[in-house]
This record gives structure tokens, sequence and C-alpha cells, in this order.
């Protein structure tokens, strides 16, 4: 259960704008500690996200996102009041879900 | 990379043999995730684990993104599609060790384009394959990394 | 000189100025390049998980006195957070000193939670507790974003902070002989791919100050302006300076008082 995500979705001319900001380390797996021990691949996999119930979209992700990831993309319809939701899981099986309202 | 592909095959028969046995299989050994093409060490690689084979060039895949990139831990792009029926796009790092940076699957309501940040290690070609009626298509931009300087 | 080394003289100047010419504009090239990368930044700054976090460690009781931070005056009044950060650093009367926002926050902590503000002090930024402040630095900068920056040196601590910024900005020292003028007391200088402001204008103190707190991407850390000063004391090899001590925040006064009048852009998003 990590940090909460920062969810934006505003509807304007019949398209639903969705931004999320994700609290995540995407840690890549390929960097090493003061004591030379490889740190191990921690990073989100799966991102689901549905509008009003439905799902809209659905992401696989590998370790060359960007820690703390930001993502946005745009659903035809949707209107204010609408409930945005999006769910992570990551790679050692964490999950988070958070929602928000379209304005 | 043959020895690996057969180990792993051999691994998911007895662990698909242990789930048919009724014992409980991690989900996380198990998710949706595609990790044949994330794991994928060549972009040709990757783009057989998705299927895509050889995509064709198409200007109708963009890749809006700054020509420079002042630090390779984020590097915002954004992939469009103006393909008809665009069902997935993909965004990959040619140069990355991590070469297969996201897969997006596009719902039917959903406008074909999305905008993520991406890690980059080193100025390199990042592509972006589209997949739209079944078929295959791709675009490819360079993106500069500067070393991050001293100072801001 | 005859008439073809002329011609030669003339031709090899022409020469000297399309190639100067060319630089100029590879250069411009690549400036905007790292302009539109900026521009792309701006929207979604991870600084805005920070913020939440920040918000919630101003409001959670917590302490010895289980007391959250809300009663806290940064300036205009207890628990006024709106605005507050653009008018800091400031003369507090209670203290009977001028003090930046976090050496403000530390006072709160103490006479407010009753927490000891040692390891706030002494632990290494981005680690425990002191990682808090980054926290709470990005909320309540956060709080002041859009407002003018309000700091004009009036109470006689004041100015005497400010005349001690002045002096340590221009002040060499450390084995490479550097000052804070040595990167930034001159117009239009850089290091690699970063344009220096020039702190001792108007604009140059601006563009710093009104965009720290930041989240560094590079690192993937949220920053105080604490530790961006620590960091540019570690880059001119200079001692370190102590946490919230009146030398940091003798330099924040110069820069924010040079600074006024300019927005708050905070928080910021940087490489």
């Amino acid at each position: 259960m990590g940090n909460p995500m920062k969810i934006r979705a505003a509807s304007k001319d019949g398209v639903t704008e969705i931004k999320v900001l994700m609290s995540h380390e995407m840690e890549t797996g390929q960097r090493k500690d003061a004591n030379g021990a490889t740190i191990p691949a921690w990073f989100i996999n799966e991102v689901t996200a549905k509008l009003d119930g439905k799902t809209v979209m659905q992401a696989q992700w590998g370790p060359s996102i960007s820690k703390n990831p930001y993502l946005a993309f745009k659903v035809k319809g949707g209107k204010a009041g609408d409930k945005v939701t999006v769910t992570w899981v990551d790679n050692k099986g964490d999950t988070r879900t958070d929602e928000a309202m379209v304005t | 990379m043959r020895t690996q592909q057969f180990e792993r095959r051999q691994v998911l028969t007895f662990l698909g043999a242990l789930a048919a046995a009724g014992f409980v299989v991690p989900r996380a050994a198990f998710a949706n995730w595609d990790k044949a093409a994330f794991e994928a060490k060549t972009v040709d690689d990757a783009l057989k684990a998705l299927g895509a084979g050889t995509p064709a060039s198409s200007g109708d895949v963009q890749i809006i993104a700054s020509d420079i990139a002042e630090n390779g831990a984020v590097v915002p792009v954004q992939a469009v599609s103006k393909l008809p029926n665009t069902e997935r796009i993909a965004i990959m790092v040619e140069k990355n060790p991590n070469m297969l940076a996201a897969a997006f699957d596009i719902g039917p309501e959903t406008i074909p384009e999305v905008t993520a940040r991406i890690k980059m290690g080193q100025t390199s070609n990042v592509l972006v394959v589209v997949k739209a009626d079944g078929k295959f298509y791709s675009a490819a931009k360079e993106i500069k990394v500067t070393l991050g300087g001293c100072g801001g | 000189m005859d008439r073809v080394s002329m011609g030669l003289a003339a031709f090899l100047a022409a020469a000297a100025a399309a190639a100067t010419a060319a630089y100029a504009q590879q250069k411009d090239k690549a400036q905007e390049g790292i302009e539109a990368y900026r521009e792309a930044l701006q929207d979604g700054n991870p600084a805005e998980l920070f913020e939440a976090t920040g918000e919630e460690l101003w409001k959670t009781p917590a302490g010895p006195k289980n007391a959250s931070l809300e009663g806290c005056d940064l300036g205009l009044g207890a628990g006024v957070v709106k605005g507050a950060y653009a008018q800091l650093p400031r003369y507090f009367k209670d203290t009977d000193k001028v003090q930046d926002l976090e050496s403000r926050l530390l006072t709160c902590i103490s006479t407010l939670q009753g927490k000891d503000t040692k390891p706030y002090i002494d632990s290494a930024f981005g680690t425990p507790p002191k990682e808090e402040m980054n926290a709470l630095a990005a909320f309540l900068s956060g709080q002041a974003k859009g407002t003018p920056i309000d700091v004009t040196p009036k109470h006689p601590k004041e100015q005497a902070m400010y005349e001690l910024g002045k002096r340590m900005f221009y002040f060499q020292g450390g084995p490479y002989d550097f000052a804070c003028a040595t990167c930034h007391g001159q117009e239009g200088q850089r290091i690699r791919m970063q344009d220096l402001p020039y702190i001792p204008g108007n604009t140059g103190a601006a563009a710093g100050w009104s965009s720290w707190p930041a989240y560094r991407v590079s690192a993937g850390q949220m920053w105080s302006m604490q530790w961006r000063l620590n960091d540019c004391f570690r880059q001119q090899r200079f001692p370190e300076p102590v946490y919230a001590s009146d030398a940091t925040i003798a330099l924040s006064m110069y820069m924010a008082a040079t600074a006024s009048g300019a927005t708050m852009k905070t928080p910021g998003i940087k490489r």
C-alpha cells in the first residue's frame, strides 16, 4: 500500500483528460548500493484506469518508466462528477488504488 | 538466448503443472505482464515478443518530445497515433538495458495518444510502436540526453 | 597590404563571422530544446506528492506535546499559511531573530510539539527526520504559489542580515577561492548546460528564489532551499554550514530581498 496518487481529471468539449502522478521508486535493478550489492528491481508493472466504472486504459510498464511516474491520456465522453479510479500493481505484488472526481 | 528460452519454458511448464495441481502461484510472477517483451535485449526481440514483427514506418505515428533532455532520469514523451482502430501503443528506448518502457492498451473510447515520462540512460532513438487494425506501425525519434551539469 | 591579402583577410573575417553565427545558432537550438524540455516537465510536478505529505505533517499532532504545527506563526499570524513563504525571511519578535522557513519550522517543532530539534539539524538531507522538512517546505511554499515575493529589510536585524548576506555572497574562500559571486556574480554565465542566474539583479535573484524548494528529477528528490544552499557550499568546497544557521539565513535574506517583487513559482521542478 504505497503513497497516495494525485489524480486530476477535467472534462471539456466532450473529452475527459486524465492526469496521474504516482509515488513509486521504479527501481531498475541495474543500480548497486554502497557495498556493491545490486539493488533489486522494484517497479510498477501494471496500471488500470477506469472512468465511470469502465476500464479505459490498461498499461504494462517496465522499469524504464521514470521514478514517481506521470501518465496523461484522454477519453471520449465523460462529464463532471464522474469517478476516475486508477490502480497500480508492482512487481512485488503491492498495489494501490486511488480515485478522483472529474471536474 | 535459446538456452534461456528453453529454461523459461521448462519453468513455466513446471509451475503450470503446480498451478494445475492446486498449488498457489504468486500473482506477481504471473501477472498479465509480458515478461518476454520487457526482458528483451534487442529491439528485434522486443518487437517479436510483442508480435509486431517488422512494423511499417508510418507518419501517422508521432513522437512529441523535446530534442534534448536536460536529464535522462525523466524524459517526457507523448506518443500519438493518428491511425484508426488503434489498439496498442508501445514505447521503446533503443539503448536502454530495459528497452521496452511501456505498452498501453487503448480502450475503444480512449483517444490513441498517451504521455509518459521515461528514463533514458544515454542519447538514443525512442521508438513508438502502434498496433492498429491488427497491423503494426512505428516511428522513431532521436532524443539527446545531456549529462546534468553542476548548476541548476 | 596588397589586394590578394586584403581579399584573403576579408574572406577569413567573413568565414569567422559565419562560423560564430553558426555556433551561436547551434547554441540557441540547444537552448530551445532545453527550454522545451523544462516546459514539458511543468505539468505534473512530483513535488505535489511531497506537498500532500507536508500538509499531513503540518496537521498531524506529534511530539511530547502531541500538537500539530497548525499553531505555528510563519509571520502572518498563527496558522496562516497562505502566502507566508513569500514573506520569509523576516524578523520574529518571539525569538528576537531573523528566520527563514526552515529555522521557523524548527522553532515551532520545538515550542509547539516539544520535540528535540537536534536530530533535525544533525541528520543528513533526505534522511529522517530532516526529510520531513522537504515535505513541509513543499507544502508551505506551494501555499505561496502565485503571490509576489515581499521581503523588504526594515527591522534593524533584517537590515543587518541583508548586509551580512551580501558580504557573504562576495566572500571568496575555500581551496578554490570561490565565492557565490564566482558563479552568480556576472550576467550570461553557465556551467555545462545550466544557465547561472545573476543573483545581484532582481531577475536573477528571482529565478533562484522563486523556484526553490524544487523537485530534482535527476535525484528523484524534493529539495528545500536549505538543501540547495548546502549544496552550493559543497560545490564551492566550503565547510558545511550548520542547518538553518544565521549564515544560511543571511544569504537567504540577501537573495529574497533582491528578488522582491517577482512572483513565487514554488514548488519548482528542476533537472
